[in-house]
């Protein structure tokens, strides 16, 4: 299990990082998202994995729960993220509207960026 | 009047000339002097106290564990310096009244006058060194808009960034150099400081924190050799060079020179460092002085020369030298205020105030004549004048200084330069007033209105007096305040005229008959100086800032290209190197939790999300492949959370998931659909390489941390102890963002409105621009559907819509307790809304729309600020949430929180942002036409019925 969320979460990250290296607005959006994947996934693990315990108080039997403070940080960063996606998708879409061009560096030539 | 209100008084005051000029340039002037009086009053009314050496004191603790506390205390020294600056600000705020053309803003003016006059107020009342510079650099940014108040000019924008840069400069390093004294001491309070002279002269860090403080001391007093910028600064207004660079600005770094006398004077590197800069500053500025035209900059070398003259008094560290220190800086701000204040009526009546141009004006203006005569008279040194009185202190200390092992170096040069300033004096009656009258004034001289003379004659009277009876009008004062230097007893003293015939009397009579003779040889002495190289301080300065800029330009293009690629690249990079520092030089501990199996199911959602990943990474290129794969991606991660014992991540992820889809898709409306190919392959191997290592570091980091338990105990288990018997819920997730930690969810909702506020407010700004006419003759890319809205599709979405709505109720109601909540059910409700858009049209839509998203997250924020301060009325703090049971008969017992208003609050402003963000959005595709006509578009509420009696077409056709 711990080995399989590690994984997804590093493949998130690298496939992350790598979009938001590239030179026009859509691609650096989508790996805004995945990185945001990625940063939510770590954050929730940090609490450690656990099945079957969701954080809901149980009356009558003494049970484990899961961490619940990861999962509520995370929550709200979902959220803040959905804000954060909104704002530069709406940048990057006034951008391209007002120049046509949706290239995200001020260089003159395209891809002159060694 | 406190001490408090003494300094508040002209920050408070400074918003009414803003304000009041609009109702005229009187009510304006009125303000501003009314405020300067009172503040002046209440400074009076603490007179007898001070007269009877007690020091006033007020405190405030402010930041304690900073040392930064809002003390003040008034002693002599500081009650003279702020007795200056107010009472000299009256006048000049008189002055300037008639002073100002009608086409200057006068508001400002005053305005920027009164913040710095606060300013100046609070350096000299300041217990706290940390609240004395932050009002030093207060004094330094409002020079600089009142020396550059004129913005046409460019001599006055040049002149008031070169004050800035090197004031400004000098008040860092004084900051540096306060740290250190603070850190010597240990406490940040001047009279704490005050009383530690051993502590300090012993510490070895006292040359570099005497030599930083020197620093800004030198720079703001304009001492050699940062007095260049002084000059400068004559572009300015004429009330303000006679008042922040005669009387009070320039006298700041004095004031701390006085103040931190008793602590850093008396060693052999105060006398050496500070005297000899006085010194050469004196020398400097009085034989510039003397070659210069312009009478501004004539009396802006007279004042730097003034002012190196008591820095060397302060310099010299002997208590008869303080007092003439003290002395000296009332009568060079009485005289030289006055000057300044007569310069400027010369140039205002004649309209120059080249000194070439002036002459003969004793008859055409005899108002002027007298003022500036006696004042300039003063200035040189001439009985029964006050300006006599110090300087014959000054000489007569000098005598008693040995410089080295010289007896004769520093008289000599004393008086060489008081013999040049007597010289220049009599230059500025001579060349302006006396001679023939001109008949090629650039405007004929008339002595001007009684207020613009008032001020001048009221310091010239006080020059007259304080000469004749000095011991009567100011004896009491310069004693206090000198003791206030010297932190002790002083030597008897008494300032009278005539102290016999001495070795002083001697030298001035010297330096008023050499100051004669100079002025006869003036012609041929300027020719020789015009013929001399000099350096141009102008020039040196301008070349250093250019350099600097220069410099600083190339180091921030290179690093900063605008290519946020490159940034994340950077970031990137160095958090690996910082990350595999700290694995290559820590050490790791054991594992010590088991690895838990993976059954089928999580293994094939791991292989979903992987290849999901992977398509998406390489095949970016296709734009709408890449949204259903990024879904895909969405829809796994919300589905692990819910495997995990996470079902409120799992509901908020995926209804964020569908907002964040929708609103990718409208956005992809109208970008390209496709991304060329940019970079090239080694580029693109490079990133993927990093991308890898950054991947693979994450996945090992956060696998170290899944196998190991926590290092100390969690917070979390207080939560879960608590959720239930302190906030009343159990689902423990909600309570901790409705309670627990309601005061983040508090800002994140604020955050979010904010969010959605920006967008709407981009989109204005991007439809009223030119963009709009692109958008409305925007043809299609792709062949569109033949039916925009169809009709099985509005069917759905309206029934559905009363049963979404339900499902987010359901939602909010249970989240206390069971997974759901505000969050969630505001996306829902979102979702929900968002259907419709879709289903029928933007148009149709917004025509039904009866509340504006603004006021749903308005009323959201609202909701929870209210009942977050509900909690103060039983005298708990902010958001402290209640919650009871309640029974009613037919239904079963239920629990009202007030925790679920708040949880409304998050809900209204999650729904209102998401609506507004997504609206904003859709507003770019509208373009008119786009109604189109079917059964479903008809609204059943219409306002105007069609009205049988009339025989329109348009409502016939309707029926």
């Amino acid at each position: 299990m711990e080995l399989l969320l590690a994984t997804a979460v590093g493949v998130l990250t690298a496939s992350g990082i790598y979009l938001i290296m590239r030179k026009r607005t859509f691609p650096v959006i989508l790996g805004l998202s995945q990185l945001t994947y990625a940063v939510n996934v770590f954050l929730f693990a940090t609490g450690r994995l656990a099945l079957h315990q969701p954080p809901i108080l149980n009356k009558y039997a003494e049970v484990t729960y899961a961490d619940p403070l990861p999962q509520a940080l995370v929550l709200t960063a979902i959220v803040i993220s959905f804000g954060m996606t909104a704002v530069i998708v709406m940048l990057a879409l006034s951008a391209y509207l007002s120049s046509r061009d949706d290239r995200i560096d001020l260089t003159e030539e395209p891809g002159d960026d060694a | 009047m406190s001490l408090f209100l003494i300094v508040a008084l002209p920050f408070l005051g400074a918003v009414f000339p803003a304000l009041l000029i609009r109702a005229g340039r009187n009510a304006c002037a009125w303000s501003a002097g009314v405020t300067s009086a009172l503040a002046f009053v209440g400074l009076m009314i603490n007179l007898p106290a001070v007269l009877r050496g007690e020091a006033v004191t007020a405190r405030l603790d402010w930041l304690p564990w900073l040392g930064l506390n809002a003390n003040f205390f008034l002693d002599g020294l500081g009650f003279l310096f702020a007795a200056l600056i107010l009472g000299i600000g009256l006048l000049i705020i008189l002055y300037a009244r008639f002073y100002l053309s009608r086409e200057d803003p006068m508001g400002q003016f005053y305005t920027y006058l009164l913040l710095f006059q606060g300013a100046m107020v609070g350096i000299v009342l300041s217990d706290n060194i940390l609240l004395l510079l932050v009002f030093w650099e207060l004094t330094s940014l409002s020079s600089f808009l009142l020396i550059g108040y004129w913005k046409h000019l460019p001599e006055g924008r040049q002149g008031a960034r070169m004050a800035l840069a090197v004031t400004g400069s000098g008040g860092l390093a004084m900051i540096a150099g306060m740290l250190i004294l603070g850190h010597i001491v240990g406490s940040y309070d001047l009279s704490v400081i005050l009383q530690n002279k051993e502590l300090i002269q012993a510490s070895p860090l006292y040359l570099p924190a005497l030599i930083l403080i020197l620093l800004g001391c030198f720079t703001k007093s304009a001492q050699f050799p940062f007095h260049f910028w002084l000059p400068h600064a004559m572009a300015a207004p004429t009330p303000v060079s006679a008042y922040l660079h005669s009387a009070t600005m320039v006298k700041a770094g004095l004031f701390l020179l006085a103040r931190m006398w008793p602590v850093l004077a008396g060693t052999p590197e105060w006398f050496y460092i500070v005297a000899t800069t006085g010194l050469i500053t004196m020398l400097l500025g009085a034989v510039i002085a003397l070659f210069k035209d312009d009478l501004k900059a004539l009396l802006a070398f007279s004042t730097v020369s003034h002012l190196g003259l008591i820095t060397m008094l302060l310099g010299f560290g002997t208590e008869i030298a303080a007092i003439a220190a003290i002395f000296h800086i009332i009568n060079h701000a009485t005289f030289k205020a006055a000057l300044f204040m007569s310069a400027g009526i010369i140039d205002h009546e004649t309209g120059t105030r080249d000194i070439k141009r002036l002459g003969g004006l004793r008859h055409l203006m005899p108002v002027t004549f007298t003022i500036a005569l006696i004042a300039s008279l003063s200035m040189a040194g001439l009985p029964p004048l006050n300006g006599f009185l110090s300087k014959e202190m000054m000489l007569e200390e000098t005598v008693h200084t040995v410089w080295g092992h010289s007896h004769l170096l520093v008289p000599g040069l004393a008086l060489l330069a008081a013999l040049f300033s007597a010289a220049y004096s009599f230059r500025y009656i001579a060349h302006v007033f006396l001679g023939p009258k001109r008949s090629d004034y650039p405007s004929p001289p008339h002595d001007p209105p009684v207020g613009l003379w008032l001020a001048p004659a009221f310091l010239v009277v006080l020059v007259v007096t304080i000469g004749l009876n000095a011991q009567a009008m100011v004896g009491p004062l310069v004693k206090v305040a000198a003791s206030a230097v010297t932190g002790g007893e002083l030597p008897y003293f008494k300032l009278k005229l005539w102290h016999g015939f001495n070795t002083a009397l001697l030298m001035s009579t010297v330096a008023t008959i050499g100051g004669l003779i100079l002025l006869i040889m003036h012609g041929g002495l300027e020719r020789v100086w015009n013929a001399m190289p000099r350096p141009e301080a102008k020039t040196i300065f301008d070349t250093v800032i250019g350099t600097l800029t220069q410099v600083s330009r190339v180091i921030t293009d290179t690093l900063h290209n605008g290519a946020i690629s490159r940034y994340a690249m950077i970031f990137v990079v160095f958090t690996l190197a910082i990350a595999s520092y700290a694995y290559f030089t820590g050490t790791m501990e054991l594992p010590t939790r088991d690895v838990q199996d993976a059954p089928l199911l999580p293994i094939v959602a791991w292989f979903c999300l992987i290849s999901a990943t992977a398509m998406l990474t390489f095949l970016h290129r296709n734009r709408q492949l890449a949204l259903v794969l990024i879904g895909v991606v969405g829809l796994i991660v919300s589905l692990s959370f819910n495997f995990l014992s996470a079902p409120d991540l799992a509901m908020t992820q995926i209804s964020v998931e569908v907002v964040s889809i929708i609103l990718l898709l409208l956005c992809l409306n109208f970008l390209p659909k496709t991304t060329p190919v940019d970079s090239s392959l080694t580029i693109r191997l490079r990133d993927a390489v990093i991308a890898g290592v950054a991947g693979v570091g994450s996945a090992a980091l956060i696998y170290a941390v899944m196998i190991r338990d926590f290092s100390f105990p969690t917070i979390s288990e207080f939560h879960l102890a608590n959720s239930y018997k302190g906030g009343g819920g159990t689902n423990v997730v909600n309570v901790i963002l409705v309670d627990f930690r309601g005061f983040d969810t508090f800002g994140e909702i604020i955050v979010l409105g904010i969010a959605a506020l920006v967008i709407f407010a981009l989109t204005e700004a991007v439809l009223a621009s030119n963009v709009r006419a692109y958008l409305l003759n925007r043809k299609p890319e792709w062949p569109q559907s033949g039916d925009a809205h169809p009709l099985m599709m509005v069917v759905v979405t309206r029934v559905m819509m009363p049963i979404a709505l339900m499902v987010a109720a359901y939602i909010f109601f249970r989240g206390h307790n069971l997974p759901g909540g505000g969050f969630i059910a505001g996306l829902v409700a979102a979702i929900a809304f968002v259907m419709q858009y879709m289903a029928s049209g933007f148009t149709w839509a917004a025509e039904r729309q009866r509340i504006f998203y603004h006021g749903v997250i308005g009323s959201g924020v609202l909701i929870a600020a209210a009942t977050g301060m509900g909690a103060w009325f039983n005298g708990l703090p902010f958001l402290t949430s209640a919650f009871g049971y309640v029974h009613l008969t037919p239904l079963k017992e239920f629990e009202l929180a007030t925790a679920a208003l708040f949880d409304l609050g998050v809900f209204l402003a999650v729904l209102g942002a998401v609506m507004l963000a997504l609206e904003s959005l859709s507003r770019f595709a509208w373009q008119p036409g786009m109604v189109t006509e079917h059964a479903m578009d008809i609204n059943p509420k219409r306002d105007d019925p069609p009205d049988p009696n009339t025989d329109q077409p348009a409502s016939e056709g309707e029926a």
